[in-house]
């Protein structure tokens, strides 16, 4: 039983570093760079796409868990992943593999946004 | 009468009154106990940000005709712009009213442009009452000029925070009231700034420009005036223009004022004070000018400063032309 | 005065203004895109783990996770909540998968003023949409790669 709480603390550890390290990455280089948040999360993204095209990006997502997978770069490597796995398959799973393995996430932002714009209005802000 | 780009005005337009409205976290500042409206809600009781712009406008243009005693028909022409694109507020503003409009547009440096423009006129004896008004919305211009307001993005200490709130003022032929001297017209001045957050550093070689133009062409030195007052350079832009100044040597970093220095409580580290076309807008008309008939200020040299940028042009990597107009009031 | 004088001077005020540049706090910011960033990543960590609990495995798990934190971050932008987390916690915020809910949810509530269909619909994608564009491209790109060698 402490063995069992003691790995599950060690996981949500690991998680926060490697989560915690990427996004400290991405804000040294707005730091130093002025790009902006839309920039920033297509350059994560393609990091991502191409860390797990080279291999580099399971042993961190098998390492870490949510936390390599929770930022931007975990979508690139969703997107990769489904290609990769496409690829065995087949010529046409290669081409429309990524898009069907982040179908999930595509489809949740859009329903929950048209919903959101439903319910709310933006409101203005005072700092 | 002209020399250089200043234009001297002998029969001394006045300016007659004047009202601003500000919004609810600028009366928190040192304007809030002199604005004649201030809102609770930017909302202003309407749908959209734009609508309330328009309806901020349109209340500080009858504010300011009502407190000079006028009727709506008494009024020739109003002069007036703001941030949106096509002018839209202003335009809609003017719908509401009879008299004839001319739509202005120099960016945060509308109001000066209008108030000279207006005095042109009423010098040369073509019209008795102009009014000139402009205003802006933070939120509204947020959602063109930046992001959506939700989307949760930082903002780098070099940014500076747009004014809600309108101002106007009526210049008439008056005997007495504000005097308006003279006037400088700006040249667009661009030093390669392209930083689209960094609007006080692109601004201040424009307002420098102006300030010394208008040194130069009515042989003033900035030691006439109790306030140089320039529009929205914020802090950073503040210090700029007195370096820049400085260099050529005329020192006013003794009697120069920011309107957006002074509206909110600047930290620096984290945004430099207020911007857009409502912050020299609500300064002026509530602030200054108030001290100004109350005798507290005897001249002052009021230059606001616009960047005439577009999110094309920015987009497509052009640099910030900036301009500013100068006009010299007396009391 | 003007610009027009040559882009030598032009250069000479650029490094005079990067001179004046107020300083960038790098260590407050930093510190707090690594303590947020790492929070939500645990956030995604707990749920995952309550995913696990009640039996679900593999992509589902996976997919199932995301769906989750993409509704908490469209939720809390519609409530006016992850703006203020964004301004004070910067990349820590725009990073995690929330942000990217958070920039489509955003320009969709901004922008439904203009109409159901070209103002929400149609500018829902306008900060995402490079994402999905260079993400599908990139995906079919390595898909490519692997199937022909």
């Amino acid at each position: 039983m402490g063995q069992e709480i003691l790995d599950i603390f060690l996981a949500f550890l690991k998680a926060f570093a490697v989560g915690g390290g990427i996004c400290l990455i991405a804000q040294i280089i707005i730091n130093f760079t002025d790009l902006t948040a839309g920039k920033i999360l297509v350059y994560f993204m393609l990091a991502g796409v191409v860390l797990t095209a080279i291999g580099v990006y399971q042993p961190l997502v098998d390492f870490a868990g949510a936390g390599a997978t929770v930022p931007i770069s975990g979508f690139g490597y969703l997107l990769a992943n489904g290609a990769m796995k496409g690829a065995e398959r087949g010529f046409f799973y290669a081409v429309t593999g990524s898009l069907a393995a982040a179908s999930a996430g595509v489809t949740a932002a859009v329903v929950f946004a048209f919903l959101m714009a439903l319910i709310f209005k933006s409101r203005t802000k005072r700092n | 009468m002209k020399k250089g780009n200043t234009v001297f005005f002998k029969n001394k337009p006045r300016i007659s009154s004047f009202a601003a409205i500000c919004g609810s976290k600028e009366k928190e500042g040192v304007i809030g106990g002199y604005a004649d409206v201030t809102l609770d809600d930017d909302m202003y009781g309407e749908s959209t940000y734009e609508k309330a712009e328009c309806k901020m406008l349109t209340n500080a243009v009858s504010l300011a005709i009502e407190k000079g005693g006028f009727k709506e028909r008494d009024i020739d022409v109003m002069f007036s712009g703001d941030l949106l694109n096509q002018i839209i507020s202003a335009s809609f503003a003017a719908r509401d009213y009879d008299f004839p409009f001319l739509g202005v547009y120099s960016a945060c440096s509308t109001m000066s442009e209008s108030i000279m423009l207006a005095a042109m006129l009423v010098n040369a004896g073509y019209i008795g009452r102009a009014v000139a008004a402009t205003g802006s919305h933070f939120a509204s211009a947020e959602r063109q000029y930046r992001y959506p307001l939700e989307l949760g993005c930082t903002r780098p200490p070099q940014s500076q925070w747009t004014v809600t709130g309108a101002g106007g003022c009526v210049i008439t032929d008056a005997k007495e009231g504000i005097k308006i001297t003279s006037a400088t017209m700006g040249r667009v001045c661009d030093y390669g700034v392209t930083d689209v957050n960094n609007m006080g550093a692109a601004m201040a070689p424009a307002a420098a420009d102006t300030f010394m133009q208008h040194f130069r062409d009515t042989g003033s030195s900035p030691e006439d005036y109790d306030m140089i007052l320039t529009g929205d350079l914020g802090a950073l832009g503040s210090r700029i223009v007195k370096d820049l100044t400085w260099e050529k040597g005329y020192d006013i970093s003794e009697n120069h004022v920011d309107c957006g220095e002074i509206i909110y409580k600047v930290i620096e580290t984290e945004f430099q004070g207020g911007s857009g076309a409502g912050c020299s807008a609500v300064v002026l008309n509530s602030y200054v000018l108030s001290k100004m008939r109350a005798g507290l200020y005897k001249r002052i040299l009021f230059a606001a400063t616009g960047a005439l940028l577009s999110t094309v042009s920015s987009g497509q990597g052009e640099s910030i032309p900036c301009i500013s107009h100068a006009v010299d009031l007396e009391y | 005065m003007t610009g027009k004088t040559g882009e030598n001077y032009n250069n000479n005020y650029l490094n005079y203004v990067k001179t004046q540049d107020p300083p960038t706090r790098h260590f407050k910011n930093c510190a707090a895109a690594f303590g947020v960033g790492g929070l939500i990543c645990c956030i995604g960590q707990f749920i995952r783990l309550m995913l696990e609990y009640a039996g679900l495995t593999g992509d589902e798990l996976a997919g199932t996770t995301s769906v989750i934190l993409i509704f908490l971050g469209c939720f809390l932008t519609g409530l006016g909540v992850y703006d203020r987390i964004g301004r004070y916690a910067g990349a820590g915020s725009i990073v995690p998968i929330t942000g990217f809910a958070n920039s489509v949810t955003s320009p969709a509530i901004e922008f439904k003023t203009e109409g159901w269909i070209y103002g929400m619909a149609a500018k829902m994608f306008t900060v995402a949409g490079a994402i999905i564009v260079f993400g599908v491209f990139s995906g079919v790109l390595v898909g490519l790669v692997y199937y022909f060698i």
